[in-house]
């Protein structure tokens, strides 16, 4: 079935005259104005081999996780702020704002819903960032596999560089997966950010595949 | 006096030692704070993996030219602050560009910074930033009241606006510290202290949970990074001109370290202790018990 995509767009992000306080009319379209429609780039790393592992260990060393869970497993991740995981340690700490995270963790389960927000979110980004998988819920769809309205395979949306198994895992197991993510990032293997951009297309594709209310320019900043 | 040029290197030797102090002295205070909580907190080099990473990230956006000065405006603010003020007191090296009315400069550059940022903050256009923005400058402008108040005690006292000539009344002894000669100046100056220092009871600037860490909200990568060398350097500038306003300034590197360290733990250690303070409070908290202090300090010398 053929949808107008207008359809979806709520009356506030539509295009429209507005009158300001000086009494000029003008035109403001939301959806133009306040985002940016150009796709994203590959970025290449610093011309000098050492300077890039230099960089590479100082991101492995600061890994800041977007605050955003999306599954049962967000749970677990509390646990590691704790006295008794304390991942500050491993120079893991989160941050309120996607602008200045670089590790954006999908904890369980995403409803097509929480997807787009969780695209939103991981667009917001700047390159170099990582997403992990959490659970088993991220990999096959986990025991929501027959779900209506839940993505299977986190994969085909995001590009994902490290999957934790289990259901749930516990903290432990996010710390070693936390760890394994330094190793690849160290090794300049987690270059998931540069392959968004070359199969942008298709990530889009599978994206709107399963986002139906697409009320949003393809890439926004 | 004519000006020397030797001034210069010797001025941005002050900067780098302060700068790598404070990265330093900013991961200690947070692992004394994670200690309180029973946690072990970062490792101390942190700071310094944090700030190659936001400055080694390859994409950035930019919301406009204001956007790009607000770090600017802020950084500068910092260092301004450190370099118009004699760091160690008597040393022909590190007393950098201080000169007589150095005084009045140092209280406008406290300021500086935060008007900075709250033109860079408002070009973001983001709306926690807003509220951040108009949170930090009521508060700094309330905590800001009582400090003028003190300074101008301390000014009044020695009959002088050069904090060269104050630090130079304060040698000889423990007990010719402004902080015995004018106890009251300095209470209220310390209270204004835990005001602008980003600390609990007095951070509902940022308030991280709440409004996703207020004014840098849109900063990143180089911007951020920017803002994490102020953040390195201004906490200990200002502690400076607290040092050599009312703890009889420091002659050497070492006792200069450990007046720093003494002074910044104060704020950490009410910091740990008490809950957030909404921004009203704060307020009224300043104007009830600091401002009153700074008035009787004025009016007893
Ligand atoms: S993997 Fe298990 S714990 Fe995690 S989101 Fe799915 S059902 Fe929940």
């Amino acid at each position: 079935m053929k949808r107008d995509p207008m359809h979806f767009i709520k009356p506030e992000l539509m295009p429209r005259k507005v009158k300001g306080p000086d009494g000029v009319e003008f035109e403001v379209e939301p959806l133009r104005d306040y985002f940016c429609d150009a796709p994203p780039t590959v970025q290449h790393g610093a011309y000098l081999k050492i300077v890039e592992d230099f960089f590479n260990w100082a991101r492995a060393q600061s890994l800041w996780i977007l605050g955003f869970g999306t599954g049962c497993g967000a749970i677990e991740m509390r646990p590691l702020m704790t006295p008794r995981f304390d991942a500050y340690r491993y120079g893991i700490q989160w941050r309120p704002t996607a602008r200045q995270a670089n590790l954006l963790v999908i904890s369980g389960y995403l409803s097509t819903k929480t997807l787009k927000r969780a695209i939103r979110a991981y667009e917001q980004m700047q390159n170099p960032k990582y997403v992990v998988g959490l659970g088993s819920c991220t990999i096959n769809g986990g025991m929501y596999w027959d779900s209506y309205n839940t993505i299977k395979c986190l994969d085909q949306y995001l590009p994902v560089d490290l999957y934790i198994t289990g259901c749930m895992p516990r903290p432990e197991a996010l710390l070693q997966g936390f760890e394994d993510l330094k190793k690849l990032i160290r090794a300049g293997q987690a270059e998931g950010a540069n392959r968004y951009a070359e199969n942008f297309t298709w990530y889009k594709a599978n994206q709107k595949q399963v986002i139906h209310d697409w009320d949003m320019p393809d890439y926004n900043w | 006096m004519a000006f020397e040029w030797i001034k210069i290197p010797y001025a941005l030797l002050t900067l780098f030692i302060v700068v790598n102090y404070g990265m330093l002295l900013g991961a200690l205070m947070q692992k004394i704070a994670a200690r309180v909580g029973r946690r072990h907190g970062v490792p101390i080099w942190q700071n310094y993996a944090d700030l190659i990473k936001n400055y080694g990230l390859r994409t950035s956006i930019t919301h406009g030219v204001m956007f790009y000065l607000g770090p600017v405006f802020r950084l500068s603010g910092g260092v301004g602050l450190l370099l118009f003020v004699p760091t160690i007191y008597g040393s022909e090296m590190f007393s950098n560009l201080s000169f007589a009315g150095d005084l009045i400069l140092a209280l406008y550059f406290v300021f500086f910074g935060t008007l900075g940022m709250a033109l860079g903050a408002g070009e973001s256009g983001h709306p926690h930033a807003a509220i951040g923005v108009s949170r930090g400058l009521a508060q700094v402008t309330a905590a800001e009241l009582p400090f003028a108040l003190a300074v101008f005690a301390v000014a009044l006292q020695y009959q002088t606006l050069s904090i060269t000539d104050i630090v130079a009344a304060q040698q000889g002894g423990v007990e010719n510290w402004t902080l015995f000669t004018n106890p009251l100046a300095v209470a209220a100056a310390m209270l204004a202290f835990l005001g602008s220092m980003m600390r609990p009871p007095f951070d509902v600037v940022l308030a991280p949970q709440e409004i996703p860490i207020g004014p840098p909200t849109e900063y990143h990568s180089s911007y951020l990074a920017l803002m994490q060398t102020n953040r390195a350097i201004f906490p200990i500038a200002k502690i400076v001109v607290y040092m050599n306003l009312f703890f009889g300034g420091a002659a050497t590197w070492p006792v200069f370290f450990l007046k720093v360290f003494c002074i910044y733990l104060v704020s950490v250690f009410v910091g740990v202790v008490f809950p957030r303070f909404r921004v009203e409070q704060s307020i009224r908290w300043f104007l009830v018990w600091a401002v009153p202090l700074g008035v009787l300090a004025i009016l007893l010398v």
